[in-house]
């Protein structure tokens, strides 16, 4: 069920104080902390905790909206956004059997505390569903030490959520998460995060030390929730505030395209005709985010749609939104600064696209597109498409 | 059990687990043992190979193939048919 009220609140927040902020994040490469305040104001951070414990029970369509709608000011805002909500989401599907998860979602609610994601490291080449780092639990305590290739807004988050391997005799595909909480962790920072785009996510590296009691580990496996949780969640609410970037590309080539054709009434301008072009791919890319998104949403409502989210063909069909949404952006961003000309190339005009065709690059590298197609590549020998 | 036997050729030849497949309990959880989504596709293609049998899309999920046990069973129930 849609809450138009949340989408709006989205907007405004994206409208009012992420674009008013854009444009220093991404020069100082900077957190954006204003947006995600705001965004902890309203209690968005909370919005996936089920409202028996005092959330919002957001549902995966809404929450594919809000993305969309952050990404149309600042891509930056709504990846942390997204990432934030990648972590609660694997609490809430895979963690309320547990008091301490419950418990913590409460205050989630209460304190809107963001989460970070650390599930590269240093020695798996960026396969996340690997892992060299061991929780070791002793009595009701557990150790865990993670040398993590990127920590998303690391410095930034309260509480971090960890892949690692179950335990230290364990294969390294036999992984657990772990929460940890802020005061529990330290992180020796390792790099830094220049980057050509998405600047503002403030993602290097880090050494992280931390320790904390053993009912902070989730329970069940990372196999599960990944297939279940973390892949889905992570492709559909990326492609959708990649739909956001795209949105705006075009929204400003068609202001672009106007005000050409206010200047000479009767006469099309020749940009319209790519104007018309870029609009057909960008309804492409947001069919398939809208699609996908709701396909995954039903499925979440039965124990049995829930069992099929652990079959090839719904990891096949994760993998072809990534890939696919993640290649429409780039040329939908690239053709509207063709129409756009040197007004969208320039940095200080109201039609710059630098920002959004350095962000749009991102999704391609993101987990890298030709990791995934080799993933499919090799699902296919075995898929039937029945 | 032949089929058994089978499987554990299988898994043996293409599960690369870090554990002794021709003693693994039969109800041994596999991933625990190391099997990889990429190696899992592997014993899938073998075992569909060695029994002749095509394993329908519903059968194409980490459950089926967690165990020697469970691959038993979905074996039995593709030749049973």
């Amino acid at each position: 069920m849609k809450n138009d009220t949340r989408i709006k609140i989205a907007q405004r927040i994206g409208s009012d104080i992420a674009a008013k902020h854009a444009l220093d994040v991404d020069k100082n490469s900077r957190f954006p902390t204003e947006a995600i305040a705001a965004l902890k104001q309203e209690k968005l951070l909370s919005a996936l905790v089920p409202v028996e414990l005092g959330g919002m029970g957001m549902e995966m369509t809404e929450l594919t909206a809000l993305c969309t709608a952050l990404g149309q000011h600042c891509a930056a805002t709504a990846m942390v956004f997204a990432m934030h909500h990648i972590q609660v989401a694997c609490i809430v599907r895979h963690g309320l059997g547990s008091p301490f998860f419950r418990s913590y979602c409460q205050e989630l609610v209460e304190k809107q505390m963001l989460i970070g994601s650390v599930t590269s490291e240093v020695g798996v080449g960026g396969d996340t569903r690997s892992s060299i780092c061991a929780v070791e639990v002793a009595g009701d305590r557990f150790t865990l030490n993670k040398d993590a290739t990127t920590i998303s807004y690391g410095a930034h988050s309260d509480d971090l959520l960890i892949t690692c391997r179950r335990d230290a005799s364990a294969a390294r595909s036999d992984q657990v998460m772990v929460l940890v909480r802020k005061g529990q962790f330290t992180l020796e920072q390792t790099s830094q995060w220049d980057t050509l785009g998405m600047r503002g996510t403030c993602s290097p590296g880090f050494k992280l030390t931390s320790s904390g009691s053993s009912e902070q580990i989730v329970p069940g496996a990372y196999a599960d929730s990944s297939s279940q949780t973390m892949v889905p969640y992570s492709h559909i609410l990326w492609a959708g505030l990649w739909l956001g970037i795209a949105s705006d590309a075009v929204a400003r080539a068609a202001t672009f395209v106007r005000a050409e054709a206010r200047r000479n009434p009767g006469v099309t301008p020749p940009t319209a005709l790519r104007l018309a072009e870029v609009t057909n791919t960008l309804q492409l890319m947001r069919s398939n985010v809208q699609a996908v998104s709701q396909e995954c949403e039903e499925l979440q409502k039965s124990a049995e749609g829930n069992e099929s989210l652990l079959t090839i063909g719904f990891a096949l069909k994760m993998n072809n939104l990534k890939i696919s949404t993640s290649t429409l952006m780039v040329q939908v961003v690239h053709q509207s600064l063709l129409i756009c000309g040197i007004m969208g190339y320039k940095n200080d005009s109201k039609f710059s696209l630098g920002r959004h065709l350095r962000d749009s690059h991102s999704a391609q590298l993101m987990v890298g597109n030709d990791r995934i197609y080799a993933k499919s590549a090799s699902m296919l020998l075995v898929y039937k498409d029945e | 059990m032949t089929i058994v036997n089978d499987i554990r050729q299988v898994l043996k030849d293409h599960a690369r687990l870090s554990a002794d497949t021709t003693t693994l309990a039969e109800d041994a959880d596999l991933y625990q043992a190391g099997l990889t989504s990429h190696s899992s596709v592997n014993v899938m293609l073998a075992l569909e190979g060695k029994f002749d049998v095509e394993f329908p899309d519903r059968m194409l999920k980490r459950g089926v193939f967690g165990s020697i046990a469970s691959i038993r069973d979905a074996i039995t129930e593709l030749t049973a048919a």
